[in-house]
């Protein structure tokens, strides 16, 4: 019986070093990570990441419908063909309060014809993506980091962490989320980061022909957006969700989905 | 406002397929099982004896696989390992990990605990390599006096009190996936975790009573009539209150009526109306509530009770994988517009296609058939004891 004891003890012993030398193995820094940590890109790193909150605005009234964004996307950014960073909407209301609402390849080749039965007492486009919400529910859920938020308020993915459980997809109420198919991880629009990250317009701001798409900087006192921003009565999309989304629209309809 | 019908652009896909399905099914079984074993052990029904140990035992056959489904759902399930590595602790799917490992953790003790005496004695009764196999799965302790015994008694009434909870949360958690998404209508409904533990507990007892059906008539467990009975009243317990709240849910939506019940109405009147009211609703549930009431209120002949029974079981879990079904795909029929729906049909070969679905499904019972070579189902010291 003291033999089965003294088993037992040391084979608890045993698992108990057992455990201690795998812990050691995960917790304790390997040699050569802290200064792998150094090794990143310096052009890649924007110093005044805190100096930035980024907005985007829509002012509904001035689109047109030409795609010009859409495609400006799609090149700027290798968006997988059948997947959209950005897409334009056509909405189409009756006097009867039917609505008609297609957006045919993302409004990727602009729009033709008329879709609408009866007659039509307000017609207007709608360009839509990621909403890069402040209390967003994809990065809520991203069960390992890789969906985040940056300092300056853009919601990003990490591909190379990315482990395609599509989560996100599911829990953004947008529709801005996609599985990309040929990386099989989560895609969306980033406000074109490379580009702003340099002082840059994102691609769809740059091409847009009527000033309907403009970004801007909230941290910047000189940025008219401010103004656009807290003087006009600007909306968001699904405001009841509370997602806080930082993209607004001016001349919003209570048509839109 | 009246909408024609229209899809955000990306809302193209069912991301959630096959894999989405069988994955809480399998884990609604592991806890089913698991809550039959601790009615033994926790609340003493004793009559429930002769399946405590096939419950422990498949409890762990189908819980080695629960994880297999999503892997092969992911993009990237090398990176899998990430969940726990680098968790983030908002996502209520990081907390997957830990809660199964834990789990995984409880079930194996108990299970080793349970088998302790048997593994000990196959070891002293065997030689060469099955005597250091059995020597390997003792780990060494080869005590089973009678005073290790009743510490092991102790251990394990410990260890399903704190199961019991564990495969509750196991499988609520499940629910809560689903439940906890404010984007889906069809989804976001507090009572979810509740119908998925519910619905968990009565198919994991279905399962169960399969089981030991079948063994007792290929001689290899002990009858008992009683058991059975047992078993079919606590089915028929919660499947009483499964319908209750899956009602209540679609209750709630249809008098709320708020912009959701759009989307949900079309759901259940048109794109699910085949698998959820004709087969989960009107098959599925209708078929063995009636038949468990009846033997309820009568007194059936052994041979039909046993009959009625296994109808009962069998069709409890084609409801399960149809509610799991109708939860999963039918949550990602519309579009995030609310206005548009699309349709979902499963591919036999492709990598989350039905073939690979009903492997999945299958794998458990084959690695049971492994375990049930291995150990009996007999509690032979109970039996002395009797």
């Amino acid at each position: 019986m003291r033999d089965e004891a003294q088993n037992r003890r040391k084979f608890l012993k045993a698992c108990a070093a057992a455990g201690a030398a795998g812990l050691w193995v995960m917790l304790i820094p390997r040699p050569g990570a802290a200064q792998r940590v150094h090794h990143i890109d310096p052009t890649l790193q924007t110093p005044d990441w805190m100096d930035h909150y980024y907005v985007y605005v829509i002012d509904l009234s001035r689109c047109i419908g030409c795609g010009n964004c859409v495609r400006a996307c799609k090149r700027e950014n290798k968006v997988s063909e059948k997947f959209f960073r950005t897409w334009v909407e056509r909405y189409q209301v009756t006097d009867e309060d039917h609505v008609y609402v297609e957006s045919p390849n993302g409004g990727h080749d602009g729009f033709t014809g008329n879709v609408a039965h009866g007659k039509v007492t307000r017609a207007f486009f709608v360009p839509k993506m990621c909403n890069h919400c402040r209390n967003t529910p994809c990065t809520q859920v991203c069960p390992v980091h890789a969906s985040y938020q940056s300092p300056e308020g853009v919601i990003l993915v990490d591909k190379k962490r990315c482990i395609g459980c599509a989560y996100c997809v599911q829990a953004c109420p947008y529709g801005s989320r996609f599985i990309d198919p040929r990386t099989h991880t989560a895609d969306k629009c980033t406000w074109c980061y490379h580009r702003i990250t340099r002082g840059l317009l994102p691609a769809c701001v740059t091409v847009c022909p009527t000033n309907t798409r403009r970004f801007g900087d909230l941290k910047d006192e000189d940025d008219d957006i401010r103004d656009l921003i807290h003087g006009a009565r600007a909306s968001v999309l699904k405001p009841d969700l509370n997602t806080e989304p930082f993209c607004f629209y001016l001349g919003f309809d209570r048509a839109i989905r | 406002m009246i909408y024609t019908e229209f899809s955000f652009p990306n809302d193209m896909y069912i991301y959630w397929s096959l894999m989405i399905v069988t994955y809480p099914f399998i884990t609604g079984l592991i806890a089913g099982a698991f809550v039959a074993s601790a009615l033994f052990h926790v609340f003493g029904r004793v009559d429930l004896a002769p399946i405590n140990r096939l419950a422990l035992l498949t409890s762990l056959a189908f819980m080695l696989c629960a994880t297999l489904p999503l892997l092969n759902h992911l993009g990237h399930p090398e990176r899998a390992f990430n969940i726990m590595i680098t968790p983030n602790f908002r996502s209520a799917i990081a907390g997957f990990g830990f809660i199964y490992t834990f789990y995984l953790t409880v079930l194996l003790l108990e299970v080793w605990l349970s088998y302790r005496p048997d593994i000990v004695r196959a070891y002293h009764s065997s030689s060469g390599f099955k005597k250091r196999f059995w020597n390997a799965l003792a780990l060494g302790t080869h005590n089973i006096g009678e005073e290790a015994l009743r510490l092991d008694a102790k251990v394990i009434y410990v260890l399903s009190v704190i199961g019991l909870p564990a495969a509750c949360t196991l499988h609520g958690y499940v629910g809560f996936l689903f439940g906890s998404l404010k984007s889906n209508p069809w989804w976001s409904t507090p009572l979810m975790p509740q119908v998925f533990l519910l619905s968990a507990v009565i198919s994991g007892m279905a399962m169960l009573i399969l089981i030991y059906l079948f063994l007792c008539w290929s001689g290899r467990a002990e009858w008992s009539f009683a058991c059975l009975k047992s078993m079919a009243f606590f089915l028929w317990l919660f499947l009483v209150m499964y319908i209750v709240s899956e009602g209540l849910e679609i209750l709630f939506f249809f008098y709320e009526s708020s912009d959701a019940w759009y989307v949900i109405s079309t759901l259940i009147f048109d794109k699910l109306w085949h698998t959820f009211v004709v087969l989960q609703v009107g098959i599925g549930v209708t078929i063995p509530f009636v038949l468990l009431s009846y033997m309820l209120v009568t007194e059936l002949k052994e041979r039909t009770f046993i009959a009625f029974t296994v109808i009962s079981s069998a069709v409890i879990l084609f409801e399960v994988w149809m509610m799991r079904w109708n939860i999963v795909i039918g949550g990602q029929q519309f579009s995030k517009s609310y206005v548009g729906f699309r349709d979902f049909h499963p591919e036999w070969l492709e990598k989350e296609g039905i073939l690979p679905a009903m492997l999945l499904t299958l794998l458990p019972l084959m690695i049971l058939m492994v375990l049930l070579k291995l150990f009996s189902v007999r509690d032979e010291a109970e039996e002395t004891k009797g």
